[in-house]
C-alpha cells in the first residue's frame, strides 16, 4: 500500500479526515474480497498521481461497520469521492484507473 | 509479478482452444478457463468443417479437447467474474482467484443473458453476480440466490455457511447437494427496490430480501470489462480480432455472424497470433 494512503481506524478519525481535507477519495474494502485486491494497486496509483490535491484513504468494512452502514456500502470495492465532507461521486466494483481519475477530475476545481 | 502468464483465454470452445493451441505454437504461456458446455457439443451433425464430413458436434469437440490435451493445455474450471486493465497487463478474477496476463482473449460464445427489470439499476446495491465476492456483507441478512447455473447450489451453501439467510429460487427441483436451505420453485421476473434491493418478484409472489445473487453461467461481456465496445449484441473487433480495449481480443461466436465452427477456429488463430506478435514486439 502506498505510504500516501491513510488507513482509517475509527469513525472519529474518518470524520476529522473529511472535515480537514477538501478532497478525499475513500476505498471501502475487506481482506476477503478478491475484486478489492484487484483495485488496490489502482488506488495506489491514484494516491501517487493526485498526492498534492486529494487525500486518499481506506476503510475496512469489517472493522468499521458504522461507516459502511452510514454510506450504504452493499458491494465492495466501493470508492467514494468526498468534496467538502459530502459525497460527490461513487464508483462500485472493479474499475480501471481512468474511471477514478474521471471522478476526481470532474469534481475538483 | 506473480502468476503472470502471456495470455488468458476466457472460454474453451472451438475459438478458445484454437487460440490456446496457436498461442502455444508461438511459444507463449497460456491459461484457459471454462465453466460450461459449449454449443458445438450439442450439435447433432456437422458437415461443413473441412476434413470432417458427417461427424457429431460432440465427437468433434472431443477431438479438439484431445488435441489441446496432447499439447499439455489444461482447461481450468472457473467462471471469470471481472477483468481489469492495468496498463501493461490485466488482472483477471476467476471466482475469487486473481490471475494476471499480458493479453486477454474472450471466447465465451453467445450468451442469452436477458437482463431483469431493476438489475442494472441495483447492481452493487444488492444485486450481485458473485457470492464469494460480496457474500460477507450480508451476514445475518436475507438474500435470494437465483439458480441459473450448475454450480449455483455451491454458492448458496457457501453463503449459508458464513451466516447469511438464504432462499434458493429455481425453476428446477431442489439440487441434491443443496444444504438445508429454504427452497422456492419459480422464476424471478423483476428486482424491486428504489435505492437498494427490497424484494424479488416471482410473478405470483414477492420475496423480501436485502440482496439477490444472480448466478448465471455467463456474465455479459460489458460487465466483465468496463468500456468494452459492442456492435449490436456482439463484441466489436477489427481484422486482427482486437477489441477497443488495448490487449483484449475476442474471437468466435461472441464477435458475430456467421455463428459457425470454422469461423470460430480461424478467429481464435488470428487473435492468438496477433497477441503473440505484440508480446514479442514489446519484449524484443
Amino acid at each position: 500500500m502506498s505510504k500516501k494512503i491513510k488507513n482509517v481506524n475509527s469513525t472519529q478519525e474518518f470524520d476529522e479526515l473529511i472535515k480537514n481535507n477538501r478532497y478525499v477519495l475513500v476505498d471501502f474494502w475487506a481482506a476477503w474480497c478478491a475484486p478489492c485486491r484487484m483495485v488496490a494497486p489502482v488506488i495506489d496509483e491514484i494516491a501517487d498521481k493526485y498526492s498534492e490535491k486529494v487525500r486518499v484513504a481506506k476503510v475496512n468494512v469489517d472493522d468499521q461497520q458504522e461507516l459502511s452502514i452510514r454510506y450504504g456500502i452493499q458491494s465492495i470495492p466501493t470508492v467514494i469521492f468526498f468534496k467538502e465532507g459530502k459525497v460527490a461521486s461513487k464508483e462500485i466494483g472493479v474499475k480501471p484507473m481512468s474511471s477514478f481519475a474521471n471522478m476526481i477530475d470532474s469534481n475538483i476545481a | 509479478m506473480e502468476n503472470l502468464v502471456d495470455i488468458i483465454i476466457v472460454g474453451a470452445g472451438p475459438a478458445g482452444l484454437s487460440a490456446a493451441v496457436n498461442a502455444l505454437a508461438r511459444g507463449k504461456t497460456v491459461r484457459i478457463f471454462s465453466n460450461r458446455e459449449n454449443y458445438l457439443s450439442k450439435a447433432e451433425r456437422v458437415d461443413n468443417h473441412l476434413g470432417f464430413y458427417n461427424i457429431s458436434g460432440k465427437e468433434l469437440m472431443d477431438k479438439f479437447k484431445e488435441h489441446a490435451e496432447a499439447m499439455n493445455i489444461k482447461i481450468e474450471e472457473g467462471k471469470v467474474v471481472n477483468i481489469l486493465p492495468m496498463g501493461n497487463s490485466f488482472m483477471v478474477n476467476i471466482n475469487g482467484e486473481i490471475a494476471q496476463s499480458k493479453k486477454v482473449i474472450l471466447t465465451m460464445g453467445i450468451s442469452n443473458v436477458k437482463e431483469l427489470s431493476g438489475e442494472s439499476k441495483l447492481l452493487g446495491s444488492g444485486v450481485s453476480y458473485c457470492a464469494t465476492c460480496d457474500g460477507m456483507l450480508y451476514r445475518g441478512k436475507d438474500v435470494v440466490v437465483w439458480d441459473q447455473s450448475n454450480d449455483a447450489w455451491e454458492e448458496a451453501n457457501f453463503l449459508q455457511g458464513i451466516g447469511v439467510n438464504v432462499t434458493f429460487v429455481s425453476k428446477k427441483p431442489a439440487p441434491e447437494n443443496l444444504n438445508n436451505i429454504n427452497f422456492v420453485k419459480g422464476t424471478i421476473t423483476e428486482i424491486i427496490g428504489s435505492n437498494s434491493v427490497e424484494a424479488v418478484n416471482l410473478g405470483n409472489e414477492e420475496i423480501n430480501c436485502n440482496a439477490v445473487f444472480l448466478l448465471r453461467d455467463a456474465i455479459a461481456p460489458t460487465s466483465l470489462i468496463e468500456g468494452l465496445k459492442l456492435n449490436g449484441n456482439f463484441i466489436d473487433v477489427n481484422k486482427n480480432m482486437e477489441t477497443n480495449i488495448e490487449g483484449v481480443y475476442a474471437a468466435g461466436d461472441i464477435t458475430g455472424r456467421p455463428l459457425q465452427l470454422s469461423k470460430a477456429v480461424s478467429e481464435g488463430l488470428i487473435a492468438a497470433q496477433h497477441a503473440a506478435l505484440q508480446i514479442d514486439k514489446k519484449e524484443r
